[in-house]
């Protein structure tokens, strides 16, 4: 399985991007459209490229596939090592679906188009490699360059109070990523002590069992750089700030690629590589799930700025990613795997809708809008399926995940997830009551009555959307049966490692959880 | 048991129909695209009599369609399943269901949005048919999830009115307060069977099941699946959202919130009788909270002047004896409730539809009156349905709830049944309140409304004829012992198994002949204060009970004070002092001490040579003094 | 004959004197002579200590001071008169560029 390959198809998916901005830069900045074109074909390409990719993966099986193992800085044991397997898989295909889509949706981006086109394709690249990289310094190098054209995409294109946002993001992000540089080095050098192996080979770390304290340490490196990037309340407050401020394209991507980042970082590097830190901590991480989710739904309703009240409706809904994790069993893991997808989707579709109308009103405050029903149908009834998609309603994508990390979690943790599930009323409760001032009521507001329903163009950017939301809430089965062989090895991998001494051990369930099931 | 790929289709016509109507309703026109629709469920109807035609004896037809989740070792199939029981439903859903979408062909034929109408009602019966039809109970959960969200679109059909939207809302989210407590059941369910080693939520397979489960885990399943139930069937406390449903179109009343929707939370009870069977004390409750909703409901329904919202409270109340029968276990007996009731009271709403749409959208009965010489047909199946609600005898209304009240009299429940009766009086009480004051009388409307009148089209009455001889017939097949017996139980027997008849005949005659005297004292009552020549059907009586009554017992307003307003402090208070201030304000005091520890350290760094000098002189003299001080 | 420590005192006074100058004079020229004061002032302990222990080392080194005062003096007007023609101002103070 782990068998060594030079350069492969994996990088080819990282060059693709890359590729589409070295071109970016030979054309004059004058003509936006050709730019726009090479943009959005570079990103086409890799998503093509990544269906490409997708049809080689075997889901049948869960080990790591399509290795490329390069020797990158022999001396000190880092390689360029990528890897995919079925929890990446669909966070890469989300990537690149979202992309081209974020990209047609810049079509007001009028200033600075070139450097813009630019930063995202580099963005592109450095969340795929994230997702790809199983070699801990290149996922690292990975995570910090995702971080530079996000700080100028928010800080360049963005909203009044863009600096501040952009500089919030950046730093919130690099005081926890650097502790985490500092834990893989440690790890990388016990493990060296160990086995006279110097690595930083996720799959070697794996194997590496360290005692309890030190992998306590090392997991809250880890965790926090992961819990602020997910967000994790109380690390959340960066969140708000960076959407609203953030560009449309800008957004969508954050919410739909980035936040995934830090869940993703939990399942795959901070729960395997200190298993009996993460079962010991595991209470707290729930809590702080839960009140998360509570929490956030909170927040959202009493918010007036539509991009907000969907930014925090993000921390309720990661909340339940986390939950799902937490749970470590089957149908907690896989749930919020889904919901990563079903995240993506449908928050991405809720900040491309909040961007057209933005782009025709120049205000995202609630109350400024009503009875948009009657002056834009079809822009209504897009919001109305996302909108259902987010409180989870059955029949769309969102159910899926929410009732599958929930029962994992109420198998584990009963009154917990009981509290979290009352998030599924507060959800409710905020989307609706924004759907409602918003597009029922009376058409008022002299502006709105000149509003132009979706053009072309914006239904081509929602229509696959909207069809994913629906495919994935009827027929799951493709998707789920996919990620069932990785979510297993990897539970295993956290599971089957010698319990944590019984003083350290806290109680987290009361049934054998070492089938996984 | 029998497979049949037939049994998809059902649901799926009017999905198809659903989604046609969606895409290119607007291309083919208003009226092709009603026709389209009520063909579709004319067809669903067809395959579902079909079906129950050929069902078995004691038989079960599945239809497995795919895998729909399968994580680990919990699977769920997309497949429905038809037994009496579904039969039974399939029938008064697409049945009625037919009729109420022939009914909005002429009811909604000026409406602009009439596509969008029939896209919702189409989508609507297909969640209802998923509901009925699941063979799990996650299927089931999204049928009952699907209804409420056509619900909430039907309310808010009228949308210019935020009123309509509010109260679309509300019905969602009170719902979902109950489908908290649906889905924590489940998980209970599925938690505890897999502990076990057992991973279904299939009805079948789980009835095998059952005696894996404790008692104590039993009676906590079903009570949160109660709580559900009271959303949805809106029983106390969660019945508030069904009379601000009335905002809907009237034909959405009669389908949704009277025949099929609101009857879901019975139908889910009836589903899991087994678990419920097992599970006395929630029984009990179920019994108690039944009889108290109908109580309630109904001494509501006394005083209110909107003629839907009497309706309403008709409704809840009607949902309350359903729930009474479930809690004396007689789930027989609730179902037969459900069927009769689907026909008279959608029978009543229709008819008020048709007085509404007479009247040009008025509602308010006290502007009624006299209407009987100018709609006849209306008004005599107003009568008959009116006579089947209250229990007049030999119609459908009078052998259900006679069976109801016979069966929590004959189980002991002499409390209840004493409850139950006084709301029999007070249902024909108000029933001919409303009859009186809509269609005998002096006509009290405005000159510009009676202008206008006029008895509605044929395809809004034929409807209204077919329910009406519903609501007399369908009540003959559960004809107690006494009579002819009752074929109902018979067919319901393979489900809910042989109905035990305990009680002595003369019992249950003595018991009948009380509520039909009490039932002819609330018909007398109501003569005398609004049917009788020289009554004032519009004149206010004051009085406290009647205000509160009127008012509703201010349970909103109620609510409102004692839930929603604190919640919403909470929330603002998160929003506007913990988010911004605490949190944030822990985030941005990090950045801020930061910056203010480095503004001192770098005000040392001034510039001045002399500083500098000054900082060098004073650090030598520092080691000077340190070392000398080593010296001594 | 003047005791050693006689000579000490005057030569810390005369080097306090200097430092004091530096620290707090307006003049960079005045600045300059504060320097030179120093300077002397341990040219002077030098040749008290050359004399009591009756070695020339001291002398010496007090030659090779006094070559680099001059040369010291010599850069540091050439610094102060160029300073002098950009800022019209030899006030120490005024000049603080360089900082942060």
């Amino acid at each position: 399985m782990m068998s060594a390959q030079g350069f492969g198809d994996l990088t080819l998916l990282l060059a693709i991007p890359v590729i589409g901005a070295a071109l970016l830069l030979f054309l004059p900045r004058r003509q936006s459209c050709a730019l726009f074109t090479v943009a959005l074909l570079a990103s086409a390409a890799a998503f093509l490229w990544s269906l490409k990719i997708f049809n080689r993966f075997d889901g049948g099986s869960g080990a790591m596939q399509l290795v490329e193992r390069v020797a990158w800085m022999p001396a000190v044991g880092i390689q360029y090592l990528l890897g995919i397997d079925g929890i990446s898989i669909f966070l890469v295909l989300l990537t690149t679906f979202l992309m081209p889509l974020a990209l047609l949706a810049s079509w007001s981006v009028r200033d600075k188009v070139k450097e813009y086109l630019i930063f995202m394709l580099l963005l592109e690249t450095g969340m795929l490699g994230a997702f790809l990289a199983l070699d801990l310094v290149l996922f690292y190098v990975f995570w910090e360059v995702m971080l530079v054209p996000m700080y100028f995409l928010i800080g360049v294109w963005g909203g009044t109070r863009r600096i501040y946002a952009a500089l919030k993001f950046v730093l919130f992000t690099m005081a926890g990523s650097l502790l985490m540089l500092v834990a893989i080095i440690y790890l990388a050098t016990r493990h060296a002590q160990m086995t006279q192996a110097l690595t930083f080979d996720v799959m070697q770390l794996y194997e590496l069992h360290l005692p309890v304290e030190q992998q306590f340490w090392l997991f809250l490196a880890f965790a926090l750089s992961f819990a602020i990037k997910v967000p994790l309340f109380p690390f959340h407050t960066w969140l708000p700030d960076a959407h609203v401020e953030a560009p449309t394209a800008g957004s969508v991507i954050l919410a739909g690629v980035l936040l995934k980042l830090g869940t993703y970082g939990f399942l795959r590097f901070a729960l395997p590589l200190f298993p009996d830190a993460a079962i010991a901590l595991m209470p707290y991480l729930i809590a702080l799930s839960v009140i998360g989710i509570v929490y956030g739904a909170l927040v959202a309703m009493m918010q007036t700025d539509i991009k907000k009240l969907v930014a925090y409706s993000s921390v309720s809904h990661l909340g339940f990613v986390m939950l799902g994790l937490c749970a470590l069993n089957m149908q907690g893991v896989q749930g919020s795997l889904y919901q990563m997808l079903n995240h993506g989707l449908s928050t991405g579709a809720l900040f491309l809708l909040v961007g057209m109308i933005y782009d025709r009103r120049h205000t995202r405050l609630i109350s400024e809008f009503g009875g948009l029903w009657k002056q834009m149908p079809l822009f209504s009834a897009l919001l109305l399926v996302v909108t259902f998609s987010s409180i989870g309603l059955p029949g769309l994508n969102g159910f899926v995940g929410e009732f599958l990390i929930l029962l994992g979690a109420f198998r584990v943790t009963p009154a917990w997830t009981a509290v979290a599930a009352s998030g599924v009323i507060l959800g409710a409760v905020y989307m609706l009551w924004m759907f409602r001032r918003v597009i029922f009521g009376p058409l008022n507001n002299p502006e709105n009555q000149k509003l132009q329903d979706l053009n072309s163009r914006e239904l081509i950017i929602l229509t696959p959307i909207i069809f994913l939301i629906v495919l994935m809430g009827v027929y799951p089965q493709p998707f789920l049966s996919r990620m069932q062989p990785a979510v297993e090895a990897n539970l295993k991998r956290i599971l089957a490692m010698p319990a944590a001494p019984a003083a350290v051990q806290i109680e987290v369930s009361g049934e054998p959880k070492n089938d996984g099931r | 048991m029998m497979s049949s790929d037939l049994l998809r289709w059902i649901p799926l016509i009017p999905l198809l129909a659903s989604a046609i109507n969606l895409f290119f309703g607007r291309a083919i026109g208003k009226r092709p695209a009603g026709a389209l629709a009520s063909a579709a469920v004319g067809a669903s109807f067809a395959l579902a009599f079909y079906v129950f035609w050929q069902l078995p004896a004691s038989g079960v037809m599945r239809d497995l369609v795919y895998t729909w989740i399968q994580s680990g070792s919990f699977q769920i199939n997309l497949s429905f399943q038809v037994d009496a029981l579904t039969a039974v439903m399939l029938l008064i859903v697409t049945g009625i269901g037919l009729l109420i979408h022939i009914y909005s062909l002429g009811y909604m034929a000026h409406d602009a949005d009439m596509v969008r109408f029939f896209v919702y009602l189409n989508l609507f019966i297909f969640f209802m048919l998923v509901l009925v039809m699941g063979d799990n109970l996650l299927l089931l959960f999204v049928g009952w999830e699907g209804v409420g969200l056509c619900s909430y679109l039907l309310i808010g059909f009228w949308y210019h009115d935020p009123n309509n939207a509010i109260a679309g809302n509300k019905a969602f989210i009170v719902n979902r307060i109950g489908d908290l407590g649906f889905i924590l059941g489940i998980f209970i369910l599925v938690a505890e069977l897999a502990r076990q080693g057992v991973w279904t939520l299939d009805f079948a397979e789980l009835a095998k099941q059952v005696k894996l489960l404790s008692p104590a885990t039993i009676t906590l399943v079903t009570f949160l699946l109660f709580i559900g139930a009271t959303g949805k069937s809106a029983q106390l406390p969660l019945f508030v959202w069904l009379p601000d449903a009335m905002a809907g179109p009237t034909p959405v009343s009669a389908l949704i919130h009277a025949a099929t929707m609101v009857t879901a939370g019975v139908y889910m009870t009836a589903r899991l009788h087994f678990l419920f069977a097992l599970a006395p004390a929630t029984l009990a409750l179920i019994a108690v909270v039944g009889a108290a909703t109908a109580f309630f409901a109904a001494t509501i329904a006394l005083t209110q002047n909107d003629i839907k919202k009497v309706l309403a409270y008709s409704t809840v109340s009607q949902l309350g004896y359903m729930f009474l029968a479930v809690g004396m276990g007689a789930f027989g007996a609730a179902i037969f409730h459900v069927f009769t009731h689907a026909f008279f009271k959608a029978c009543l709403f229709l008819g008020s539809g048709s007085v509404i749409h007479a009247l040009g959208g008025e509602q308010d009965m006290r502007k009624m009156g006299g209407l009987k010489s100018h709609m006849p047909r209306t008004y005599w199946t107003y009568v008959v349905a009116t006579l089947a609600i209250a229990g007049a005898p030999f119609t459908a209304g009078f052998f259900s709830k006679d069976l109801i009240l016979w069966q929590t009299f004959s189980h002991g429940a002499i409390a209840l049944w004493g409850v139950g009766l006084v709301t029999a009086g007070m249902t024909a009480f108000y029933m001919f309140r409303q009859l009186f004051m809509v269609f005998h009388g002096e006509c009290r409307a405005d000159e510009h409304a009676k202008a206008h009148l006029h008895e509605s089209p044929a395809v809004m009455t034929w409807p209204l004829m077919i329910l009406a001889a519903g609501s007399i017939f369908t009540g003959w097949l559960g004809a107690p012992e006494y009579l002819w017996g009752s074929r109902w139980d018979h067919w319901l027997e393979p489900i809910f198994g042989k109905v035990a008849h305990h009680g002595a005949v003369s019992t249950e005659l003595l018991v009948t002949g009380l509520t039909l005297a009490v039932v002819a004292a609330g018909i007398y009552l109501a003569y005398l204060m609004y049917g009788k020549p020289g009554a004032q059907p519009a004149s206010v009586p004051s009085g406290l009970l009647h205000k509160i009554s009127l008012n509703k017992y201010y349970v909103d307003e109620i609510y409102d004070f004692a839930l929603v307003r604190p919640f919403t402090l909470v929330a603002k208070f998160f929003a506007s002092i913990v988010d911004p201030w605490v949190i944030d304000g822990a985030v941005n005091g990090v950045a801020a001490t930061t910056r203010g520890l480095s503004t001192i350290w770098r005000g040392l760094q001034s510039g001045n040579v002399q500083h500098y000098a000054a900082m060098f002189v004073t650090g030598a003299l520092a080691l000077l003094a340190y070392y000398l001080g080593q010296l001594s | 004959m003047i005791a050693l420590h006689n000579y000490l005192i005057l030569s810390a006074v005369i080097f306090s004197i200097g430092v004091i100058g530096v620290l707090i004079r307006r003049n960079l020229i005045v600045v300059l002579m504060s320097i030179e004061l120093m300077l002397n002032a341990v040219n002077l302990t030098f040749i008290a200590f050359s004399r009591y222990l009756g070695s020339t080392d001291g002398q010496v080194i007090v030659f090779f001071v006094m070559a680099v005062a001059a040369a010291e003096a010599v850069i540091g007007l050439a610094i102060i008169i160029s300073v002098y023609r950009h800022r019209q101002s030899l006030d120490p103070q005024e000049m603080q560029l360089l900082k942060w």
